[in-house]
Formats: C-alpha cells, sequence, structure tokens
C-alpha cells in the first residue's frame, strides 16, 4: 500500500461526500418522477412515456431525440472522417504545425457558447442557403464544439502507439497511404476514436445554447418546450439521458481496459 | 531470389543474384543543415554494407534516403541501374527492419509477416503459407499466432526481419535493428542475419554505431562522419589502414602518437616500427591497443602513467598517458593489475603499422 496515500478512512469519506454530491440530485429527481398527485410513490408517469394515447404532449422530445442522435452521427462522422486524418496528417508530416493545432482545436473550449453563435449566426446563414435549415446542419457547430475532447482522446492514442515507424513500416511493405491509414494506424488508435465518439455522442445530446440560439430543436431544446407543460416528463427523459451518457462512460472505460490488457 | 520452402531445405538454397545499389551525390539538408554533403556509394549485387559512424553522422539519414522515406535535395539513387529517387517508398521494393520494434500490434506474427505480400495482391491462404515459411526462416514458425505483445524483444526483430524478407525484396536496409536487444541476444541476432543475408544473397545495408557490429558481419564498412563517407573499405582494410584518424579511433580504438616516417620505417618513442606504405617526416601513427604491451627498463619504450584499466573478461584494456602526454591504450593479460597512477613501461610491436601526415 502506498503510504504517502490517504487512509481507508479518508479514502472512504471522500467516496461517500462525492458519491453523495452526485447522487443525492439523482435520487431526488428520481422519487420526483414517481411522485403522485396524491402523495404516495408509482411507475405512472414513466409507463406514460410510452402510451400512445399520451404520446402528443412529449412528442416534441421524441422528435428532440431522433434530431441529436442524427446530430450525434454526423458529429462523429465529422470528428472520424476530417478531424482523425488531420491529427494522423499533422503528427506524421506536418510536426511542426502541431503546437498551432492544438491551439486551435483546444479554442472552442475557451470560447462561450453564446460567443460562438454570435460568430457562426452569418456563417449559418450561407449555410442555409447552401444545405438547407435542416437541424442536422448543426452538426457543423458542434463539430467545432466537439473539438476539444475528440482530439485530446485521438491525441493520447497517437502518443501512445510510434505512428511514425508503423506509417514507415508500413509503406517500406508496400502499402499505400489509404491502406497505412485503414489497415495499420486506425487500428492502432481504436481506443482514441472510440472514447472520441463516445465523448461527441456525449456532448451532443447534452448541447442546449448552441440550439437554442439558432433556433433548432433537438433534444435538450425540446425538454424545456415540454416543461412547461409537463415537468415530469423532462425529469424522467434527464435520467435516461444520464443513464445513457454512464453507459457510453462504462463502455469507453471498458474498450480502454480492453486494450490496455492486449497490449501489456 | 526465392524464398525457400521449409528452413532445412533452406540450406540447400541458392543465393540470389542480389541488386546493384548507387548512391551518387546525394545532398539532404534540413532547415538550412546539410546533414549529407554528396554522399557516393556504389554496393555490389548481394553485399552486405555497413554504414558506420557515431550519432548524428548521417548515416540514418542515408538509409532512410535509400528507402524513400526522405527525399533527397540533389543526387540519384539507382537499383540495377534505374533511377528511384523519385519513386515512393511503398513502389521502391525494398525490406526494411527498423531500431525501434516496427511489429503492428493488432495483428498476430502471421499476419504481419504476410502483410507485404498480402499488399502485393498475393491471395490469403498463399500468402499465409509463404509468411509461415518465412517464419521458419528465423526459426519462430510456432510462434506464428501470437501477438507481437507475447514476444520478446528479439523475437520481435527476428519477426520484423521475416516480414521484410518475405516479399523478397531487392534491397534488405536494416535501421540499427539490434540497439534495443541485450548482449548476448544482440550477438546471436547479428550472426543470424548475417547467415540469412548470405544463403537468400540479399545486397544488404545495415547502419549501426557499434564497430564490433559491423567488422563482424558486413563484407564492407563505409565509415561516415559529418554527412560524409570518410572511408569505405573491408573490415581488414578499416582496421589495418585507416586513412583518418577519426577512423582510427572509430574502428579498433586505435590510439593515436606521433612518429617521424622515414622512408620505410617510421620511429615511435625510439623503435623504429615498419611502415605499411613508405612515409617521410611528422606523421600520426595509428597503433592497436593489441599491439602495445608492457615493456621492461631495457627495452626502447616510453614511461607511462596509468590512468585506467578495465576488465574485459579473456584480457584487461588499459589506458596509460606517456611522458609526452599521449593517451595510449594497450591490450595484455587480465592477470597483469595495474592501478591508477602506476608508472609504466610500454613498447609497441615490430607490426607495419599505417601512419598519416600530421597536419
Amino acid at each position: 500500500m502506498n503510504r504517502l496515500g490517504p487512509s481507508l478512512v479518508t479514502r472512504w469519506v471522500i467516496g461517500i461526500v462525492v458519491g453523495a454530491f452526485f447522487a443525492i440530485p439523482l435520487i431526488s429527481t428520481f422519487l420526483y418522477t414517481l411522485r403522485q398527485t396524491d402523495g404516495s410513490l408509482g411507475f405512472e408517469r414513466w409507463a406514460a412515456l410510452f402510451d400512445p394515447t399520451k404520446s402528443a404532449a412529449i412528442k416534441p422530445i421524441w422528435m428532440g431525440l431522433g434530431n441529436s442522435l442524427i446530430l450525434a452521427a454526423v458529429t462523429v462522422a465529422i470528428v472520424l472522417l476530417l478531424l482523425a486524418p488531420t491529427m494522423i496528417l499533422v503528427n506524421l508530416r506536418f510536426a511542426k504545425l502541431k503546437p498551432l493545432f492544438e491551439f486551435a482545436v483546444l479554442l472552442p473550449i475557451s470560447i462561450p457558447a453564446i460567443v460562438l453563435v454570435v460568430g457562426l449566426a452569418p456563417i449559418y446563414l450561407q449555410i442555409g442557403r447552401a444545405f438547407g435549415t435542416g437541424t442536422w446542419t448543426l452538426a457543423f457547430a458542434y463539430g467545432i464544439t466537439v473539438l476539444p475532447f475528440a482530439y485530446r482522446s485521438i491525441q493520447a492514442s497517437i502518443d501512445a502507439a510510434d505512428l511514425r515507424t508503423l506509417a514507415e513500416a508500413a509503406r517500406s511493405l508496400g502499402a499505400s497511404w489509404p491502406t497505412v491509414v485503414l489497415r495499420v494506424l486506425a487500428p492502432n488508435l481504436r481506443q482514441g476514436l472510440l472514447a472520441a465518439s463516445l465523448i461527441s455522442i456525449a456532448v451532443v445530446l447534452g448541447e442546449f445554447t448552441i440550439a437554442s440560439l439558432l433556433n433548432r430543436q433537438v433534444f435538450q431544446t425540446a425538454m424545456v418546450v415540454v416543461q412547461k407543460q409537463d415537468p415530469y416528463a423532462p425529469a424522467i427523459f434527464t435520467l435516461l439521458a444520464l443513464l445513457f451518457v454512464f453507459l457510453l462512460l462504462l463502455l469507453i472505460g471498458r474498450v480502454a481496459r480492453g486494450t490496455g490488457k492486449a497490449r501489456s | 531470389m526465392t524464398l525457400p520452402q521449409t528452413a532445412d531445405n533452406m540450406l540447400l538454397a541458392e543465393a540470389g543474384e542480389g541488386t546493384r545499389v548507387q548512391l551518387q551525390s546525394i545532398v539532404k539538408s534540413y532547415s538550412g543543415t546539410t546533414v549529407l554533403h554528396g554522399v557516393d556509394l556504389d554496393i555490389a549485387p548481394g553485399e552486405f554494407v555497413s554504414l558506420l559512424g557515431p550519432s548524428g553522422c548521417g548515416k540514418t539519414t542515408l538509409l532512410r534516403v535509400l528507402a524513400g522515406l526522405e527525399g533527397l535535395d540533389s543526387g540519384a539513387v539507382l537499383l540495377d541501374g534505374g533511377d528511384v529517387s523519385r519513386v515512393p517508398t511503398n513502389k521502391r521494393d525494398i525490406g526494411m527492419v527498423f531500431q525501434s520494434y516496427s511489429l503492428f500490434p493488432h495483428l498476430r506474427v502471421a499476419e504481419n509477416t504476410a502483410f507485404g505480400l498480402r499488399r502485393r495482391g498475393i491471395g490469403k491462404s498463399e500468402a499465409a503459407k509463404r509468411a509461415l515459411d518465412a517464419l521458419a526462416l528465423v526459426g519462430l514458425s510456432d510462434f506464428a499466432d501470437r501477438y507481437p505483445h507475447q514476444l520478446s524483444g528479439g523475437q520481435q526483430q527476428r519477426v520484423a526481419l521475416a516480414r521484410a524478407l518475405v516479399t523478397e525484396p531487392k534491397v534488405l536496409l536494416l535501421d540499427e535493428p539490434l540497439s534495443a536487444l541485450d548482449a548476448k541476444v544482440r550477438v546471436q541476432l547479428r550472426d543470424e542475419i548475417r547467415r540469412i543475408q548470405l544463403r537468400l544473397g540479399i545486397t544488404t545495408v545495415f547502419v549501426t554505431h557499434d564497430q564490433e557490429e559491423a567488422l563482424a558481419v558486413s563484407d564492407r564498412i563505409a565509415v561516415m562522419n559529418s554527412g560524409r563517407i570518410e572511408q569505405i573499405g573491408t573490415p581488414e582494410q578499416l582496421y589495418t589502414t585507416p586513412s583518418t584518424a577519426g577512423v582510427a579511433a572509430f574502428v579498433g580504438l586505435s590510439s593515436v602518437v606521433s612518429g617521424v616516417a622515414e622512408g620505410d620505417h617510421v620511429v615511435v618513442w625510439g623503435q623504429r616500427l615498419p611502415l605499411q606504405s613508405p612515409a617521410d617526416g611528422p606523421v600520426d601513427v595509428y597503433l592497436r591497443p593489441e599491439n602495445v604491451h608492457f615493456a621492461s627498463e631495457a627495452d626502447a619504450a616510453t614511461d607511462a602513467l596509468v590512468q585506467e584499466s578495465t576488465f574485459l573478461g579473456s584480457m584487461r584494456r588499459t589506458l596509460v598517458r606517456t611522458e609526452s602526454g599521449e593517451l595510449v591504450r594497450l591490450q595484455h593479460s587480465p592477470g597483469i593489475h595495474p592501478a591508477f597512477g602506476d608508472r609504466v613501461r610500454i613498447a609497441v610491436a615490430p607490426e607495419p603499422v599505417a601512419v598519416h601526415p600530421r597536419g
């Protein structure tokens, strides 16, 4: 045991306090969704979500969820097809540009969403003319907001793998660049690419400000709309979304452990 | 060249004809700093040439230029007379083994070995069969289903060697492949590389900073310094007749002392030593450690102070400083134990020595 680390009791206390910090709001929200008008607890409101006769009230949430999932898919595509190859290119061929590139991709984390929207608004006028005003076009903005998170995940994998030697070995064996990227580099960056994808999904599902200010209906904006008529349904969806993100994080951890075991 | 079908009948395999490699006036610079100054090198088909030199001398850059992993500012790379200077790496038909274990971590040993064959459009079953043959060549056919992380460093480099050879490349390039291995495995793999190279007859360029490695396996050695080839020759030529003090110091730990040449002999410490080639006037004399020995008071010799003495198993190597301030290494029986500061007399065996005009 590490003698410099905290004692068992201290660790338990820290664990309980931090656990309570996260658990109390969730449990409270859960109990709130169970509370009936007569004060008793029951699952009627959960069951009502799937009741066709009552579906009209929460229809915007289902629609918003659908839009958010489409956005998540397009955003993940941007991360995998644009960001990841660019990062590989920068790391292999343009190493001198790496600090500048890193600065650029980490920038969105320091820019408030409202400022980002002010900058994006005129661009979205052009996007609207070129691609229409479909909700999926928000993915261009989300592609920017997820950059810092996706970048860190992928870069960690790149740093762990000796990309240059792998690429040069593959080239010396006769592989073309697409083959090098798809058959050699991507499998060795699998953990980072998966983590970047899952984090992107989590960010997209939780994003509200940009969608609201650009007047698009996504999962979060829909919940605000529905909350005005039915405060319980958004609470239930919030719990479900949190559960979904929690499962995503578990999946990331599992993949990370799996990859670690395979290489140890 | 054809890879043998099994490790056993490999012994009967006929060496191929190999490929002639020519590097002509290669100039390469990075950010305005020239690292290769018009290097010329002509390697005969089937020859094993080592690029030897200290870190930063340009040997790895030269190998990478040959592989196409680095572009060149001017000059030409020719394989069998054909200019491949502008041909990308994947079209040059080379095999390369890197210093770091460059196996693909996500592929099994057999898949790693078959990678190059698959890229050449060879079917899966044929590629798998030939990969197994190549693994047999390096004695690892039982490890085909393992992942690289399940192998030792030496085994990984063996697989890398099999992977580089299985495509029957025109040239085999070895970029310090033994540097990361422990001493015993280094020697084993070094000898194995040479054995396989001789049997396959493949033209091989081997980059190393270890003169013992280069001397042990090469047909010829090119000693590089500051982006230039200082001398190229057989190991024996480099060892016995170094053309510069740099080569003498790097190959065989020669000591450089001053002497006066007088036609067919040179006078060092009052001793007359025969010369390998005639010279006159003040010269630098290259003395091999094995040619310097302790002497008695009566001998023509010089006094010196012991600086350090190292036990090397079957022998001991001692560094002394002569009265004129020259540092001289001598090799002697491990039974003699000179200590720091001991006053000794040293002399040179009357063997022909190499000299270089002082200047």
